[in-house]
């Protein structure tokens, strides 16, 4: 029982992170690009968020400075393939790769070697009871940030021209809504969720730093926002279904039955799930009309 | 949220001022000058045609006025004020309303979705205030529209209909209509041509785009002719008689039309094939009973409820013209489709020449004698390749020397095929720049020039200029002549009546009836096409129609035998 309880614990927090950077990889998606930047704006967002905390003394400056930190990661997204037109997954791929390697650079200028400072970090609601007791950026992931998406996407003039514009720029643009804009508005908004993201791990989660802070998780809401249909509800499910696999995974991992089995393996676990998520119910799906494609007019 | 219909009739004293002015429009390509100094106006109440060849600069023009092109010189004026239109947000704001000659809709959207998008603002949606104003403009229109049916599953009508609704909603005052009838069905046509004269009545303005010049004469109060981006002439019809041979001498020049410049200059010649040596001559069998070249049996193309296509049997013969009417949606899509391999049957044999080929994609059914023009002709290109390696793409391998391309024969080929199909492009344009005419005259110079023994051509003059038509239907005849079969898959009776030896009818993805050419005319066609019983047809169309000289009119009434 307290183990069950232990791992929907464990699930609710390391959705956390995945919901938000899901969800900004939900919005850019919709507006037809691909943000493989995600997984350096995610290390981004971890890193400042460390910093301005540390700066700042305050977990919560910290985290906002991490969401400007992604906006801008996201504008520079919008630099590239929007304005310059540049190949999505190239442009995405370079920005994960310049961010990534600027934090490392940055972190190892810092400190020199030794264990990582600590800085002020979030406490858990409730006491920390089981399952409830989470941090207040879960709450605010799973209640308000995701209804809210998803009320924008539906039910506004904002989520409606966002739709357009990765379903058909042309029909878009023919209708009075400014391509460039509303790409541009989704890359930044959807910047600032996954710099949120990020900042969680950092100073929600540990209060430190360290250089495999992300470890992919990035990647893993790329295959979320597939497995989820670039719908909002399905991708939080995917984001605690990765949670769940991961508690699973420590729990097991400290059980006597399960002792011989190679700690690797273990890690691998959440991984693992996603792939096999992706192929059982990620086929066959219909990708967003205008995905990839740049538009300009004549 | 400002969803609001305007009910028009708003001006009724001021019939003087234009309520659109272009002044000294021009617009380049590069070197191409698109529109050179162009200047018209709109008047209220009025119906403007603009009339003119294949990338003679119409949509060029409109696409500047609604701001979805930049001119470079020149400007617009909206009741006689100059105004700066730098996207198509400040020309809905203006008044104007555009329905684009490709469509501008966004297919999973429903229709209110899409009326909106127009229309609204950042904030909450107002889906019901949008539901309403959709209705609204049905009603102006005269037309009926589910507001809330997904775009993507209305009919090329239907989804017309909604681009002109989407147009309307709100203070729209001039309607800007590029091509709209060219995929449209005479029904349909007729349907919109009711409509058009409806909104004209309440004192709106239209510009109308098209080619067809007998329902240009129709309709239209003024027209004005585009020749290579200059505007050679603008008819008032009130004031002047004009027949539509005059309309296309505007069109293409001042010289005759039957001169033998104007063939020189519009390559409107037949190629002659056996001269040509152009074709296979497959053994031409002009007895009873043709070569088949092309062979269908027992073919189905499943729909969700029912089959979208179900064909027991269908041949082509060498020589002949195999001609498939019917309505839109009733399964000539899927037929084509299927047939030119970028569709598997759900069951069925497809043959070519007594080769079964129904496994083979498309490149063994070229090797197998088929030559395709296909439906979606957007869809057959790759827009930013060159022309020249457009016209060699389905047949690279006669063009290689070893493993690479051998460039010389490839722009030697180009060129040929241009002065061959009169294509007004060079070898190293991007495909995707030339209008729509060059473009399927490109499409057509590449289908044929592999000498195909068996064509399946859908809807192959669908947006073409007169000219272009002419020479389409006779490369199609000339290739009949010379062996071939063609199976002409078209919604334009009139294409079908001209060229077609027999003529299938199909209905609901069925084939209704089979007549020989001398059987069929207008009024039958049109009953078979609409669901008629094949002997309750001929019956009634006979009725109808009992004077032999007024078949066309047969099918618009209904007159009790
Ligand atoms: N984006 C573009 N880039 C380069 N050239 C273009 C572009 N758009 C149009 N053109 C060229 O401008 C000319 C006019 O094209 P336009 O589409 O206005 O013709 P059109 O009169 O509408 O013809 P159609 O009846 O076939 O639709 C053509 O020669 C075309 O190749
Ligand atoms: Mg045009």
């Amino acid at each position: 029982m307290t183990q069950t309880l232990a791992v929907l614990t464990m699930m609710l927090t390391v959705a956390t992170p995945l919901v938000f950077a899901g969800l900004g990889e939900v919005i850019t998606e919709r507006s037809g690009v691909l943000n493989l930047g995600i997984e350096g704006t995610m290390y981004l967002g971890a890193f400042v968020g460390f910093l301005a905390s540390g700066a700042l003394h305050s977990a919560w400056w910290g985290i906002l400075v991490a969401m400007l930190a992604g906006a801008a990661a996201g504008a520079l997204m919008g630099l590239l393939t929007v304005t310059v037109g540049v190949n999505q997954h190239v442009a995405g791929i370079g920005t994960t790769l310049l961010l990534v390697a600027a934090c490392n650079f940055v972190s190892r200028l810092k400190s020199s070697g030794g264990a990582s400072e600590q800085v002020p970090k979030l406490s858990k609601l409730f006491g920390s009871t089981a399952v409830i007791g989470q941090y207040p950026l879960t709450y605010l992931a799973l209640f308000v940030v995701a209804p809210v998406i998803w009320w924008v996407l539906r039910s506004t003039g904002m989520g409606l021209k966002l739709r357009a514009v990765g379903e058909s720029p042309e029909a878009a643009d023919a209708a009075g809504v400014s391509v460039p804009l509303t790409r541009y508005l989704a890359l930044t908004v959807g910047g600032a969720f996954m710099g949120l993201g990020g900042a969680f791990l950092t100073v929600a989660m540990l209060g430190s730093f360290s250089l495999d802070i992300v470890s992919g998780r990035g990647w893993v809401c790329i295959a979320l926002v597939i497995f989820g249909r670039w719908k909002v509800w399905p991708t939080v499910g995917g984001a605690l279904l990765f949670g769940f696999a991961e508690g699973l995974e420590k729990q097991l991992a400290i059980t006597t039955t399960f002792a011989s089995v190679p700690n690797e393996l273990w890690l691998a676990l959440p991984y693992i799930v996603v792939v096999a998520a992706l192929i059982i119910w990620g086929r066959g799906v219909r990708y967003p009309g205008a995905y990839l494609k740049a538009y300009k007019r004549a | 949220m400002t969803v609001s219909v305007d009910q028009g009739g708003g001006q009724p004293a001021e019939a003087a001022v234009p309520l659109v002015r272009l002044v000294g429009l021009t617009k380049t390509f590069g070197q191409l000058v698109a529109c050179d100094h162009v200047s018209l106006d709109v008047k209220p109440g009025e119906v403007h045609a603009l009339l003119g060849e294949n990338g003679a600069g119409k949509s060029t023009l409109m696409r500047c006025l609604f701001g979805l092109a930049k001119p470079d010189d020149g400007w617009a004026e909206i009741a006689g004020k100059r105004v700066a239109i730098s996207s198509p947000g400040d020309a809905i704001r203006a008044g104007l309303g555009m329905v684009t000659q490709e469509f501008s809709l966004v297919g999973p959207m429903t229709v209110t979705e899409n009326v909106l998008l127009a229309r609204s603002n950042w904030g909450p949606l107002d889906v019901a205030g949008g539901r309403q104003a959709v209705v609204a403009a049905a009603q102006r229109l005269g037309v009926e529209v589910d507001p809330d049916a997904r775009v993507e599953d209305l009919s090329v009508g239907e989804r017309q209909r909604v681009e002109i609704l989407k147009a309307l909603v709100g203070d729209c005052r001039l309607l800007i209509l590029d091509e709209p009838t060219a995929v449209l069905t005479p029904q349909d046509s007729a349907a919109l041509f009711t409509a058009v004269r409806r909104l004209v009545a309440q004192g709106m303005g239209v510009l109308l785009i098209s080619h067809k010049l007998r329902e240009v004469l129709d309709i239209a109060n003024r027209i004005s002719v585009l020749r290579h981006g200059r505007l050679t002439a603008t008819v008032d019809l009130a004031t002047e008689q004009v027949e539509p041979a005059d309309l296309a001498r505007l069109m293409v020049g001042a010289e005759a039309l039957a001169s033998p410049e104007f063939v020189e200059a519009t390559g409107l010649d037949v190629i002659h094939p056996h001269q040509d040596g152009l074709f296979l001559k497959t053994e031409v069998d002009t007895g009873a009973h043709p070569v088949p070249v092309l062979a269908v049996k027992d073919l189905r193309v499943d729909g969700e409820a029912r089959p979208l296509l179900q064909i027991d049997h269908l041949e082509v013969g060498s020589g002949e013209i195999v001609g498939v009417a019917g309505v839109s949606g009733n399964g000539q899509a899927e037929l084509g489709a299927v047939l030119c391999a970028i569709k598997a049957p759900d069951a069925g044999t497809i043959s070519l020449g007594g080769k079964d080929v129904t496994a083979l994609g498309p490149a063994g059914r070229f090797e197998a004698g088929l030559g395709r023009i296909l439906e979606d002709r957007k869809a057959s290109i790759a827009p930013t390749l060159s022309v020249e390696h457009t016209l060699v793409l389905e047949d690279i391998e006669a063009f290689k020397r070893g493993p690479f391309l051998n460039r010389h024969r490839i722009r030697r080929h180009a060129h040929k095929a241009i002065e061959r199909y009169a294509i007004k492009a060079s070898p190293t344009d991007p495909v995707g720049t030339l209008s729509g005419g060059n473009m399927q005259k490109v499409l057509l110079a590449r289908a044929l020039s592999r000498r195909p023994r068996a064509i399946v051509a859908s809807q192959p003059t669908r947006g073409l200029d007169v000219g272009a038509c002419e020479f389409v239907h006779d490369q199609l005849k000339a290739c009949a002549a010379g062996g071939a079969g063609v199976l002409l898959i078209s919604e334009d009776l009139d294409e079908i009546l001209l060229l077609a030896d027999t003529i299938v009818v199909l209905y609901e993805g069925r084939i209704a009836a089979t007549l020989a050419r001398d059987d069929a005319d207008m009024a039958t066609l049109g009953l078979l096409m609409a669901g008629a019983q094949p002997e309750a047809a001929t019956a009634s169309a006979a009725s109808a129609a009992p004077a032999a000289g007024a078949p066309s009119a047969a099918g618009e009434k209904e007159v009790p035998a």
